[in-house]
Protein backbone atom coordinates (compact mmCIF):
# COMPACT_ATOMS: atom_id res chain seq x y z
CA UNK A 1 0.00 0.00 0.00
CA UNK A 2 1.49 3.27 -1.20
CA UNK A 3 0.35 6.25 1.03
CA UNK A 4 1.26 9.60 -0.70
CA UNK A 5 0.02 13.57 0.39
CA UNK A 6 0.59 16.93 1.42
CA UNK A 7 1.98 17.00 4.93
CA UNK A 8 0.36 19.62 7.88
CA UNK A 9 2.77 19.16 10.31
CA UNK A 10 2.05 19.72 14.07
CA UNK A 11 4.04 19.30 17.39
CA UNK A 12 4.45 17.38 20.42
CA UNK A 13 1.86 16.12 22.71
CA UNK A 14 -1.50 17.20 20.33
CA UNK A 15 -3.88 15.39 22.50
CA UNK A 16 -7.69 14.12 21.75
CA UNK A 17 -9.02 17.18 22.95
CA UNK A 18 -7.24 19.11 20.50
CA UNK A 19 -7.90 16.47 17.78
CA UNK A 20 -11.40 16.44 18.32
CA UNK A 21 -13.16 18.52 21.41
CA UNK A 22 -15.31 16.73 23.80
CA UNK A 23 -17.97 19.53 23.02
CA UNK A 24 -18.41 17.94 19.71
CA UNK A 25 -18.95 14.57 21.59
CA UNK A 26 -22.55 14.39 21.69
CA UNK A 27 -22.35 12.77 18.64
CA UNK A 28 -20.45 9.62 16.68
CA UNK A 29 -21.56 10.26 12.99
CA UNK A 30 -17.67 10.78 11.33
CA UNK A 31 -19.02 13.27 8.88
CA UNK A 32 -20.09 15.75 11.75
CA UNK A 33 -16.68 15.04 13.49
CA UNK A 34 -14.70 15.70 10.71
CA UNK A 35 -15.89 19.09 10.38
CA UNK A 36 -14.40 20.51 13.93
CA UNK A 37 -11.42 17.93 13.10
CA UNK A 38 -8.01 19.63 15.13
CA UNK A 39 -9.95 22.71 15.47
CA UNK A 40 -8.45 23.44 18.83
CA UNK A 41 -4.72 23.10 17.47
CA UNK A 42 -5.45 24.75 14.16
CA UNK A 43 -9.22 26.70 13.78
CA UNK A 44 -9.13 26.72 10.11
CA UNK A 45 -7.56 23.62 9.87
CA UNK A 46 -11.44 21.57 8.94
CA UNK A 47 -11.41 23.66 6.01
CA UNK A 48 -8.24 23.35 4.84
CA UNK A 49 -7.34 20.12 4.72
CA UNK A 50 -7.90 17.91 1.94
CA UNK A 51 -8.73 14.08 1.22
CA UNK A 52 -5.49 12.21 0.55
CA UNK A 53 -3.58 14.74 3.26
CA UNK A 54 -1.14 13.57 6.00
CA UNK A 55 -0.51 14.52 9.23
CA UNK A 56 3.25 14.28 10.77
CA UNK A 57 3.57 15.11 14.31
CA UNK A 58 6.08 15.03 17.05
CA UNK A 59 5.92 12.74 19.84
CA UNK A 60 3.18 11.92 22.48
CA UNK A 61 0.40 12.42 19.15
CA UNK A 62 -3.17 11.51 20.60
CA UNK A 63 -2.69 12.03 24.49
CA UNK A 64 -5.47 12.38 26.92
CA UNK A 65 -8.90 10.73 26.55
CA UNK A 66 -9.83 7.49 25.25
CA UNK A 67 -11.67 8.65 22.61
CA UNK A 68 -12.43 6.78 19.46
CA UNK A 69 -13.71 9.63 18.08
CA UNK A 70 -9.93 11.63 17.32
CA UNK A 71 -9.16 8.64 15.00
CA UNK A 72 -12.66 8.62 13.01
CA UNK A 73 -12.52 11.96 12.91
CA UNK A 74 -9.35 12.45 11.10
CA UNK A 75 -10.23 9.64 9.03
CA UNK A 76 -13.40 10.84 7.82
CA UNK A 77 -11.76 14.19 7.36
CA UNK A 78 -9.55 12.11 4.74
CA UNK A 79 -6.48 12.18 6.68
CA UNK A 80 -4.90 9.28 4.97
CA UNK A 81 -2.21 8.30 7.92
CA UNK A 82 -0.47 9.98 10.49
CA UNK A 83 3.21 10.06 10.82
CA UNK A 84 4.10 10.71 14.44
CA UNK A 85 7.99 10.28 16.57
CA UNK A 86 5.88 8.53 19.03
CA UNK A 87 2.08 7.96 20.26
CA UNK A 88 0.10 7.97 23.08
CA UNK A 89 -1.11 4.19 23.71
CA UNK A 90 -4.93 4.32 23.75
CA UNK A 91 -4.53 6.44 20.42
CA UNK A 92 -2.43 3.69 19.02
CA UNK A 93 -4.53 0.96 19.93
CA UNK A 94 -7.59 3.08 18.34
CA UNK A 95 -5.75 3.80 15.01
CA UNK A 96 -5.34 0.10 14.70
CA UNK A 97 -8.51 -1.18 15.30
CA UNK A 98 -10.55 1.49 13.28
CA UNK A 99 -7.85 1.34 10.45
CA UNK A 100 -6.30 4.84 10.38
CA UNK A 101 -2.63 4.04 8.94
CA UNK A 102 0.07 5.30 11.94
CA UNK A 103 3.75 5.69 11.61
CA UNK A 104 6.38 5.64 14.17
CA UNK A 105 9.76 7.45 13.09
CA UNK A 106 12.18 9.73 14.69
CA UNK A 107 13.71 11.05 11.52
CA UNK A 108 10.54 11.78 9.83
CA UNK A 109 9.02 13.74 12.33
CA UNK A 110 12.52 15.92 12.42
CA UNK A 111 12.94 16.60 8.62
CA UNK A 112 9.48 16.71 6.99
CA UNK A 113 8.13 20.21 7.01
CA UNK A 114 4.75 21.94 6.76
CA UNK A 115 3.44 21.39 2.94
CA UNK A 116 6.11 18.77 1.96
CA UNK A 117 4.98 15.96 -0.03
CA UNK A 118 6.00 12.64 0.87
CA UNK A 119 4.78 8.84 0.06
CA UNK A 120 4.83 6.06 2.47
CA UNK A 121 5.13 2.34 1.39
CA UNK A 122 3.44 0.88 4.09
CA UNK A 123 4.44 -2.69 3.96
CA UNK A 124 7.95 -1.55 3.46
CA UNK A 125 7.84 0.82 6.45
CA UNK A 126 9.80 3.33 3.79
CA UNK A 127 8.95 7.44 3.88
CA UNK A 128 10.32 9.26 0.72
CA UNK A 129 10.29 12.79 1.17
CA UNK A 130 9.59 13.72 -2.14
CA UNK A 131 10.06 17.70 -1.99
CA UNK A 132 13.38 16.98 -0.27
CA UNK A 133 14.54 14.08 -1.71
CA UNK A 134 15.02 12.56 1.31
CA UNK A 135 14.26 8.29 2.78
CA UNK A 136 13.34 7.74 6.39
CA UNK A 137 12.70 4.66 8.11
CA UNK A 138 9.26 3.97 9.74
CA UNK A 139 9.34 1.26 13.04
CA UNK A 140 8.53 -1.74 11.80
CA UNK A 141 4.49 -2.37 12.35
CA UNK A 142 4.47 -5.78 14.86
CA UNK A 143 2.76 -8.70 13.77
CA UNK A 144 -0.49 -8.47 15.89
CA UNK A 145 -0.91 -5.38 14.55
CA UNK A 146 -0.24 -6.37 10.87
CA UNK A 147 -2.90 -8.84 11.22
CA UNK A 148 -5.43 -6.64 12.36
CA UNK A 149 -4.49 -4.52 9.67
CA UNK A 150 -4.79 -7.85 7.39
CA UNK A 151 -8.31 -8.75 9.07
CA UNK A 152 -9.53 -4.68 7.87
CA UNK A 153 -10.04 -4.04 11.91
CA UNK A 154 -10.29 -5.51 15.16
CA UNK A 155 -13.96 -5.93 14.28
CA UNK A 156 -13.49 -7.85 11.27
CA UNK A 157 -10.78 -10.01 13.25
CA UNK A 158 -13.15 -10.71 16.16
CA UNK A 159 -15.48 -11.53 13.82
CA UNK A 160 -13.62 -14.62 12.50
CA UNK A 161 -12.19 -15.52 15.35
CA UNK A 162 -15.93 -16.04 16.84
CA UNK A 163 -16.82 -17.85 13.58
CA UNK A 164 -13.95 -20.23 13.80
CA UNK A 165 -14.00 -21.29 16.79
CA UNK B 1 7.49 -10.69 38.57
CA UNK B 2 5.50 -7.24 38.96
CA UNK B 3 2.15 -6.85 40.56
CA UNK B 4 1.10 -5.76 36.89
CA UNK B 5 2.75 -9.17 35.51
CA UNK B 6 1.02 -11.60 37.74
CA UNK B 7 -2.09 -10.26 37.02
CA UNK B 8 -1.91 -10.63 33.54
CA UNK B 9 -0.56 -13.89 33.65
CA UNK B 10 -3.12 -14.91 35.68
CA UNK B 11 -6.17 -13.61 33.56
CA UNK B 12 -4.12 -15.04 30.44
CA UNK B 13 -3.36 -18.42 31.67
CA UNK B 14 0.31 -18.12 32.19
CA UNK B 15 2.62 -18.67 34.66
CA UNK B 16 4.54 -16.05 33.81
CA UNK B 17 4.46 -12.92 31.23
CA UNK B 18 7.44 -10.54 30.76
CA UNK B 19 7.54 -6.73 29.48
CA UNK B 20 7.25 -6.80 25.56
CA UNK B 21 4.79 -9.89 25.40
CA UNK B 22 1.69 -9.23 23.78
CA UNK B 23 -1.01 -11.35 25.23
CA UNK B 24 -4.75 -12.18 25.02
CA UNK B 25 -6.07 -12.20 28.38
CA UNK B 26 -9.90 -12.98 30.25
CA UNK B 27 -11.42 -9.14 31.29
CA UNK B 28 -13.10 -9.37 34.86
CA UNK B 29 -15.28 -6.00 34.11
CA UNK B 30 -15.80 -4.09 30.70
CA UNK B 31 -17.00 -0.49 30.95
CA UNK B 32 -18.08 2.56 28.85
CA UNK B 33 -20.26 5.38 29.12
CA UNK B 34 -22.90 7.84 27.08
CA UNK B 35 -19.59 9.12 24.83
CA UNK B 36 -17.91 6.19 24.39
CA UNK B 37 -20.45 3.33 24.62
CA UNK B 38 -22.86 4.30 21.24
CA UNK B 39 -19.59 3.61 19.13
CA UNK B 40 -18.87 0.07 21.64
CA UNK B 41 -22.83 -0.77 20.71
CA UNK B 42 -22.67 -0.24 16.67
CA UNK B 43 -19.25 -2.30 16.63
CA UNK B 44 -20.73 -5.13 18.99
CA UNK B 45 -23.65 -5.61 16.68
CA UNK B 46 -21.58 -5.80 13.83
CA UNK B 47 -19.48 -8.82 15.03
CA UNK B 48 -22.74 -11.05 15.30
CA UNK B 49 -21.81 -12.74 18.52
CA UNK B 50 -25.74 -12.98 19.57
CA UNK B 51 -25.00 -11.61 23.35
CA UNK B 52 -22.25 -10.61 25.78
CA UNK B 53 -20.16 -12.99 26.99
CA UNK B 54 -21.82 -12.23 30.96
CA UNK B 55 -23.99 -9.53 31.62
CA UNK B 56 -23.26 -9.24 35.12
CA UNK B 57 -19.53 -7.83 33.60
CA UNK B 58 -20.45 -5.33 31.58
CA UNK B 59 -20.77 -1.88 32.82
CA UNK B 60 -22.80 1.21 31.08
CA UNK B 61 -22.59 4.29 33.22
CA UNK B 62 -23.99 7.65 31.49
CA UNK B 63 -21.77 10.07 33.54
CA UNK B 64 -20.31 12.66 30.96
CA UNK B 65 -23.32 14.60 29.22
CA UNK B 66 -25.85 13.47 31.86
CA UNK B 67 -28.27 14.08 33.07
CA UNK B 68 -28.86 14.61 29.11
CA UNK B 69 -27.71 18.14 28.39
CA UNK B 70 -29.06 18.10 24.93
CA UNK B 71 -30.76 16.29 22.38
CA UNK B 72 -28.25 15.14 21.14
CA UNK B 73 -26.80 13.77 24.11
CA UNK B 74 -30.14 11.92 25.60
CA UNK B 75 -30.13 10.09 21.89
CA UNK B 76 -26.55 8.69 22.66
CA UNK B 77 -28.00 7.96 26.37
CA UNK B 78 -31.07 6.22 25.30
CA UNK B 79 -28.90 4.00 23.35
CA UNK B 80 -27.24 2.48 26.26
CA UNK B 81 -30.39 2.67 27.81
CA UNK B 82 -32.28 0.25 25.00
CA UNK B 83 -29.18 -1.74 24.78
CA UNK B 84 -28.84 -2.67 27.95
CA UNK B 85 -32.52 -3.41 28.50
CA UNK B 86 -32.54 -5.95 25.29
CA UNK B 87 -29.61 -7.70 26.24
CA UNK B 88 -30.21 -7.43 30.55
CA UNK B 89 -27.29 -5.93 31.34
CA UNK B 90 -27.54 -5.81 35.42
CA UNK B 91 -24.83 -2.98 35.70
CA UNK B 92 -26.45 -0.31 33.69
CA UNK B 93 -27.03 3.19 35.72
CA UNK B 94 -29.47 5.30 35.17
CA UNK B 95 -29.56 9.22 36.11
CA UNK B 96 -30.22 9.23 39.68
CA UNK B 97 -28.78 5.69 40.30
CA UNK B 98 -25.29 6.93 38.41
CA UNK B 99 -21.93 8.72 39.45
CA UNK B 100 -18.81 9.17 38.03
CA UNK B 101 -17.77 6.33 36.88
CA UNK B 102 -14.61 5.40 38.38
CA UNK B 103 -16.21 6.40 41.72
CA UNK B 104 -18.76 4.68 41.35
CA UNK B 105 -17.39 1.08 40.90
CA UNK B 106 -15.14 1.06 43.47
CA UNK B 107 -17.42 2.20 46.02
CA UNK B 108 -20.08 -0.07 44.56
CA UNK B 109 -17.79 -3.09 45.10
CA UNK B 110 -17.80 -3.71 41.50
CA UNK B 111 -14.06 -3.48 41.11
CA UNK B 112 -11.80 -5.25 42.96
CA UNK B 113 -7.99 -6.41 44.14
CA UNK B 114 -6.58 -8.54 41.36
CA UNK B 115 -9.16 -7.55 38.73
CA UNK B 116 -8.42 -6.79 35.13
CA UNK B 117 -10.78 -4.47 34.07
CA UNK B 118 -10.80 -2.18 30.78
CA UNK B 119 -13.07 0.22 30.07
CA UNK B 120 -13.34 2.85 27.20
CA UNK B 121 -12.40 5.79 29.17
CA UNK B 122 -8.56 7.03 29.82
CA UNK B 123 -9.18 7.10 33.50
CA UNK B 124 -9.89 3.47 34.09
CA UNK B 125 -6.36 3.16 35.64
CA UNK B 126 -8.49 4.59 38.71
CA UNK B 127 -9.13 0.80 39.73
CA UNK B 128 -5.06 0.37 40.11
CA UNK B 129 -5.47 1.53 43.87
CA UNK B 130 -7.21 -1.30 44.86
CA UNK B 131 -4.83 -3.34 43.69
CA UNK B 132 -6.74 -4.71 40.19
CA UNK B 133 -4.85 -4.04 36.63
CA UNK B 134 -7.21 -1.84 34.93
CA UNK B 135 -6.61 0.33 31.67
CA UNK B 136 -8.45 2.79 29.54
CA UNK B 137 -9.29 1.16 25.51
CA UNK B 138 -11.10 2.62 22.87
CA UNK B 139 -14.88 2.04 22.20
CA UNK B 140 -13.70 -1.04 19.31
CA UNK B 141 -12.09 -2.56 21.84
CA UNK B 142 -14.94 -2.60 24.05
CA UNK B 143 -17.32 -4.25 21.25
CA UNK B 144 -14.66 -7.22 21.17
CA UNK B 145 -14.60 -7.39 24.72
CA UNK B 146 -17.84 -7.66 25.38
CA UNK B 147 -18.59 -10.47 22.76
CA UNK B 148 -15.33 -12.63 23.87
CA UNK B 149 -14.75 -12.02 27.44
CA UNK B 150 -11.16 -11.02 26.15
CA UNK B 151 -8.68 -8.54 25.54
CA UNK B 152 -5.10 -8.23 23.95
CA UNK B 153 -2.56 -6.19 25.42
CA UNK B 154 1.16 -5.83 25.14
CA UNK B 155 2.70 -6.63 28.70
CA UNK B 156 4.01 -3.21 30.18
CA UNK B 157 7.55 -2.11 31.48
CA UNK B 158 7.16 -0.99 35.42
CA UNK B 159 8.19 2.03 36.25
CA UNK B 160 8.34 2.54 40.16
CA UNK B 161 7.46 5.15 42.19
CA UNK B 162 8.55 5.59 46.05
CA UNK B 163 7.25 8.65 47.84
CA UNK B 164 8.53 8.48 51.79
CA UNK B 165 8.67 11.54 54.50
CA UNK B 166 6.27 13.36 55.99
CA UNK B 167 3.87 15.52 53.83
CA UNK B 168 3.32 18.90 54.19
CA UNK B 169 -0.35 20.29 55.63
CA UNK B 170 -2.68 20.26 52.82
CA UNK B 171 -0.55 18.07 50.37
CA UNK B 172 -2.30 15.28 49.44
CA UNK B 173 -2.24 12.68 46.80
CA UNK B 174 -3.14 15.05 44.07
CA UNK B 175 0.08 16.85 44.62
CA UNK B 176 2.31 14.16 44.88
CA UNK B 177 0.53 12.95 41.30
CA UNK B 178 1.01 16.43 39.53
CA UNK B 179 4.53 17.03 40.90
CA UNK B 180 5.68 13.25 39.58
CA UNK B 181 3.98 14.28 36.53
CA UNK B 182 5.37 17.80 36.40
CA UNK B 183 9.14 15.81 36.99
CA UNK B 184 8.84 13.09 34.16
CA UNK B 185 6.54 14.60 31.56
CA UNK B 186 3.10 14.23 29.94
CA UNK B 187 4.80 11.07 28.04
CA UNK B 188 7.37 10.07 31.01
CA UNK B 189 5.43 6.51 31.32
CA UNK B 190 4.32 5.88 27.87
CA UNK B 191 3.34 2.64 27.52
CA UNK B 192 4.51 1.87 31.09
CA UNK B 193 3.29 0.68 34.65
CA UNK B 194 3.45 3.10 37.30
CA UNK B 195 3.32 1.40 40.25
CA UNK B 196 3.30 3.45 43.56
CA UNK B 197 5.01 2.48 46.70
CA UNK B 198 6.87 3.99 50.00
CA UNK B 199 5.81 4.84 53.34
CA UNK B 200 3.58 7.99 52.26
CA UNK B 201 1.74 5.62 49.84
CA UNK B 202 1.27 2.63 53.13
CA UNK B 203 -0.48 5.64 55.36
CA UNK B 204 -2.47 7.10 52.35
CA UNK B 205 -6.21 7.04 52.88
CA UNK B 206 -7.70 4.91 49.80
CA UNK B 207 -9.03 7.91 48.28
CA UNK B 208 -5.82 9.62 47.91
CA UNK B 209 -4.59 6.36 46.22
CA UNK B 210 -7.58 6.27 43.62
CA UNK B 211 -6.57 9.89 43.49
CA UNK B 212 -2.81 9.21 41.98
CA UNK B 213 -3.75 5.82 40.22
CA UNK B 214 -6.61 8.43 38.20
CA UNK B 215 -3.87 10.47 36.90
CA UNK B 216 -1.44 7.62 35.98
CA UNK B 217 -2.54 8.08 32.33
CA UNK B 218 -1.77 11.69 32.35
CA UNK B 219 2.06 10.66 32.35
CA UNK B 220 1.02 8.25 29.51
CA UNK B 221 0.74 5.46 31.45
CA UNK B 222 -1.15 1.63 31.07
CA UNK B 223 -1.93 1.67 34.40
CA UNK B 224 -1.12 2.97 37.97
CA UNK B 225 -0.43 0.48 41.11
CA UNK B 226 -0.40 0.10 44.21
CA UNK B 227 0.12 -3.09 46.07
CA UNK B 228 -2.82 -4.08 48.29
CA UNK B 229 -2.78 -3.84 51.49
CA UNK B 230 -4.63 -3.40 55.48
CA UNK B 231 -6.34 -0.40 54.03
CA UNK B 232 -7.61 -2.00 50.58
CA UNK B 233 -8.51 -4.93 52.76
CA UNK B 234 -10.39 -2.10 54.90
CA UNK B 235 -12.29 -0.73 51.49
CA UNK B 236 -12.91 -4.00 49.77
CA UNK B 237 -14.50 -5.35 52.91
CA UNK B 238 -18.18 -5.59 52.76
CA UNK B 239 -18.45 -3.69 49.38
CA UNK B 240 -16.80 -6.46 47.00
CA UNK B 241 -19.50 -7.67 45.10
CA UNK B 242 -16.92 -10.68 44.00
CA UNK B 243 -13.83 -12.82 45.16
CA UNK B 244 -11.19 -10.76 45.15
CA UNK B 245 -7.07 -11.62 45.07
CA UNK B 246 -3.91 -9.91 46.34
CA UNK B 247 -1.30 -10.04 44.47
CA UNK B 248 2.15 -8.59 45.50
CA UNK B 249 5.29 -7.63 43.50
CA UNK B 250 8.33 -10.30 43.71
CA UNK B 251 10.86 -8.69 45.16
CA UNK B 252 13.58 -9.52 42.55
CA UNK B 253 10.86 -8.04 39.72
CA UNK B 254 12.09 -5.70 37.27
CA UNK B 255 11.68 -2.29 36.42
CA UNK B 256 13.03 -0.04 34.16
CA UNK B 257 13.68 2.71 36.70
CA UNK B 258 12.71 3.91 40.01
CA UNK B 259 12.15 7.32 40.89
CA UNK B 260 12.00 8.68 44.44
CA UNK B 261 10.71 11.67 45.95
CA UNK B 262 11.04 12.96 49.05
CA UNK B 263 7.34 14.30 50.22
CA UNK B 264 8.66 16.85 52.71
CA UNK B 265 9.66 18.67 49.50
CA UNK B 266 6.79 18.39 47.87
CA UNK B 267 4.81 21.61 48.16
CA UNK B 268 1.22 22.37 47.02
CA UNK B 269 1.17 22.04 43.50
CA UNK B 270 -0.97 23.33 40.80
CA UNK B 271 -0.69 22.36 36.68
CA UNK B 272 -0.95 25.35 34.89
CA UNK B 273 -2.20 25.52 30.93
CA UNK B 274 -2.15 23.61 29.00
CA UNK B 275 -0.31 20.27 29.86
CA UNK B 276 -0.96 18.15 33.21
CA UNK B 277 3.05 18.54 33.55
CA UNK B 278 3.44 22.45 33.67
CA UNK B 279 3.45 22.18 37.33
CA UNK B 280 4.14 25.37 39.72
CA UNK B 281 3.94 25.45 43.85
CA UNK B 282 0.54 27.08 44.31
CA UNK B 283 1.82 29.86 46.26
CA UNK B 284 3.75 31.07 43.70
CA UNK B 285 0.24 31.73 41.42
CA UNK B 286 -1.20 34.20 43.95
CA UNK B 287 -1.45 36.34 40.98
CA UNK B 288 -3.61 34.00 38.59
CA UNK B 289 -7.15 35.52 38.99
CA UNK B 290 -9.99 32.85 38.63
CA UNK B 291 -13.71 32.89 37.05
CA UNK B 292 -14.79 29.67 37.98
CA UNK B 293 -13.71 26.95 40.33
CA UNK B 294 -14.81 23.12 40.41
CA UNK B 295 -14.70 20.64 42.60
CA UNK B 296 -15.60 17.40 41.90
CA UNK B 297 -14.94 14.81 38.50
CA UNK B 298 -13.15 11.28 39.01
CA UNK B 299 -10.13 12.26 40.36
CA UNK B 300 -11.26 14.19 43.45
CA UNK B 301 -15.04 13.99 43.48
CA UNK B 302 -14.99 11.84 46.74
CA UNK B 303 -16.49 12.23 50.34
CA UNK B 304 -12.39 13.27 51.51
CA UNK B 305 -12.39 15.62 48.89
CA UNK B 306 -15.52 17.60 49.64
CA UNK B 307 -15.14 17.55 52.91
CA UNK B 308 -11.52 18.91 52.85
CA UNK B 309 -13.13 21.72 50.30
CA UNK B 310 -15.65 22.57 53.13
CA UNK B 311 -13.76 22.81 55.75
CA UNK B 312 -11.41 25.64 53.89
CA UNK B 313 -14.96 27.41 53.15
CA UNK B 314 -16.90 26.80 55.94
CA UNK B 315 -18.35 30.05 57.28
CA UNK B 316 -17.06 32.11 54.29
CA UNK B 317 -18.37 33.20 50.67
CA UNK B 318 -17.00 32.70 47.39
CA UNK B 319 -15.49 35.67 46.28
CA UNK B 320 -17.98 38.03 44.30
CA UNK B 321 -15.77 37.70 41.08
CA UNK B 322 -15.62 34.29 40.98
CA UNK B 323 -18.24 31.17 41.00
CA UNK B 324 -17.73 27.59 42.85
CA UNK B 325 -19.26 24.88 41.19
CA UNK B 326 -19.37 21.51 43.23
CA UNK B 327 -19.96 18.08 42.06
CA UNK B 328 -19.99 14.93 44.12
CA UNK B 329 -18.89 12.02 41.73
CA UNK B 330 -21.79 9.66 42.89
CA UNK B 331 -25.33 9.71 44.70
CA UNK B 332 -24.19 7.94 47.71
CA UNK B 333 -21.18 10.71 48.05
CA UNK B 334 -24.30 13.12 47.48
CA UNK B 335 -26.31 12.16 50.17
CA UNK B 336 -23.25 11.59 52.46
CA UNK B 337 -22.96 15.55 51.99
CA UNK B 338 -26.60 16.39 52.67
CA UNK B 339 -26.15 14.27 56.02
CA UNK B 340 -22.79 15.84 57.11
CA UNK B 341 -23.66 19.26 56.13
CA UNK B 342 -21.27 19.78 53.35
CA UNK B 343 -24.18 20.51 51.38
CA UNK B 344 -25.65 23.46 53.76
CA UNK B 345 -21.57 24.97 53.70
CA UNK B 346 -21.52 25.56 50.23
CA UNK B 347 -25.14 26.77 50.02
CA UNK B 348 -24.12 29.51 52.05
CA UNK B 349 -20.94 30.44 50.80
CA UNK B 350 -23.21 30.94 47.68
CA UNK B 351 -21.47 27.93 46.03
CA UNK B 352 -23.22 25.62 43.16
CA UNK B 353 -23.98 21.77 44.53
CA UNK B 354 -24.69 19.65 41.37
CA UNK B 355 -25.68 16.18 41.26
CA UNK B 356 -23.21 13.98 40.01
CA UNK B 357 -21.87 14.22 36.83
CA UNK B 358 -18.65 14.62 34.57
CA UNK B 359 -19.94 17.59 33.18
CA UNK B 360 -17.04 20.21 33.49
CA UNK B 361 -14.38 18.55 33.34
CA UNK B 362 -14.84 17.99 29.88
CA UNK B 363 -16.73 21.06 28.73
CA UNK B 364 -19.54 18.94 28.24
CA UNK B 365 -22.07 20.93 30.68
CA UNK B 366 -23.03 22.41 34.13
CA UNK B 367 -20.06 24.91 33.85
CA UNK B 368 -17.92 26.07 30.70
CA UNK B 369 -15.84 28.84 29.89
CA UNK B 370 -16.15 31.47 28.27
CA UNK B 371 -13.32 33.09 26.00
CA UNK B 372 -10.33 34.70 28.85
CA UNK B 373 -11.87 32.78 31.36
CA UNK B 374 -9.22 31.02 34.17
CA UNK B 375 -10.70 28.20 36.00
CA UNK B 376 -9.21 26.42 38.48
CA UNK B 377 -10.43 22.44 39.30
CA UNK B 378 -9.88 19.36 40.84
CA UNK B 379 -9.78 17.45 37.60
CA UNK B 380 -7.40 16.16 35.69
CA UNK B 381 -7.04 18.01 32.08
CA UNK B 382 -5.98 21.02 31.05
CA UNK B 383 -5.36 20.70 27.57
CA UNK B 384 -6.65 23.75 25.66
CA UNK B 385 -10.30 24.32 25.10
CA UNK B 386 -10.54 21.51 27.93
CA UNK B 387 -13.50 23.03 30.16
CA UNK B 388 -15.04 25.21 27.03
CA UNK B 389 -13.70 27.89 24.97
CA UNK B 390 -10.10 27.22 23.33
CA UNK B 391 -9.21 30.36 24.57
CA UNK B 392 -9.91 29.69 28.21
CA UNK B 393 -7.13 28.07 30.84
CA UNK B 394 -7.34 25.72 33.43
CA UNK B 395 -5.39 25.15 36.16
CA UNK B 396 -5.42 22.02 38.05
CA UNK B 397 -4.83 21.29 42.42
CA UNK B 398 -6.40 19.54 45.01
CA UNK B 399 -9.69 20.52 46.65
CA UNK B 400 -8.70 22.12 49.61
CA UNK B 401 -6.36 24.83 46.93
CA UNK B 402 -9.35 25.02 45.31
CA UNK B 403 -11.43 26.37 47.68
CA UNK B 404 -9.15 28.74 49.22
CA UNK B 405 -8.74 30.07 45.39
CA UNK B 406 -12.92 30.37 45.70
CA UNK B 407 -12.74 32.43 48.97
CA UNK B 408 -9.56 34.80 47.37
CA UNK B 409 -11.01 34.93 43.72
CA UNK B 410 -7.15 33.96 42.60
CA UNK B 411 -4.62 31.21 43.04
CA UNK B 412 -4.66 31.20 46.95
CA UNK B 413 -3.13 28.20 49.67
CA UNK B 414 -5.51 27.30 52.55
CA UNK B 415 -3.68 29.24 54.71
CA UNK B 416 -4.54 32.43 53.64
CA UNK B 417 -8.03 32.17 53.86
CA UNK B 418 -8.17 29.84 57.65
Amino acid sequence: MILKGKVWKFGDNIDTDAIIPARYLNTSDPVELAKHVMEDADKDFPSKVKAGDLIVADSNFGCGSSREHAPIALKAAGIQAVVARSFARIFYRNAFNIGLPIFESDDASVKISQGDVIEIDADGGVIRNITKGETYTAKPIPPFMQELISAGGLIEWTRKRIKAS
Amino acid sequence: MTITEKILAAHSGRDKVSAGELINAKVDLILANDITAPISITEFKKIGAGNVFDKERVAFIPDHFAPQKDIKAAEQCKMLREFSREYDLSLYFEVGRMGVEHALLPEQGLVGPGDLVIGADSHTCTYGALGAFSTGVGSTDVASAMATGECWFKVPESMKFIYYGKLNRWVSGKDLILHTIGDIGVDGALYRAMEFEGEVIRLMSMSGRLTMCNMAIEAGGKNGIIVPDDITEGYVKGRAKRAYKFYASDKDAGYVEVKEYDCSKIPLTVSCPHLPSNTKPAAELSSVSIDQVVVGSCTNGRIEDIREAAEIIKGKKVSPNTRMIVIPATQQIYLQCVKEGLAEIFVNAEAVFSTPTCGPCLGGHMGILAKGEKAIATTNRNFVGRMGDPGSEVYLSNPAVAAASAVKGRIAIPEEVI
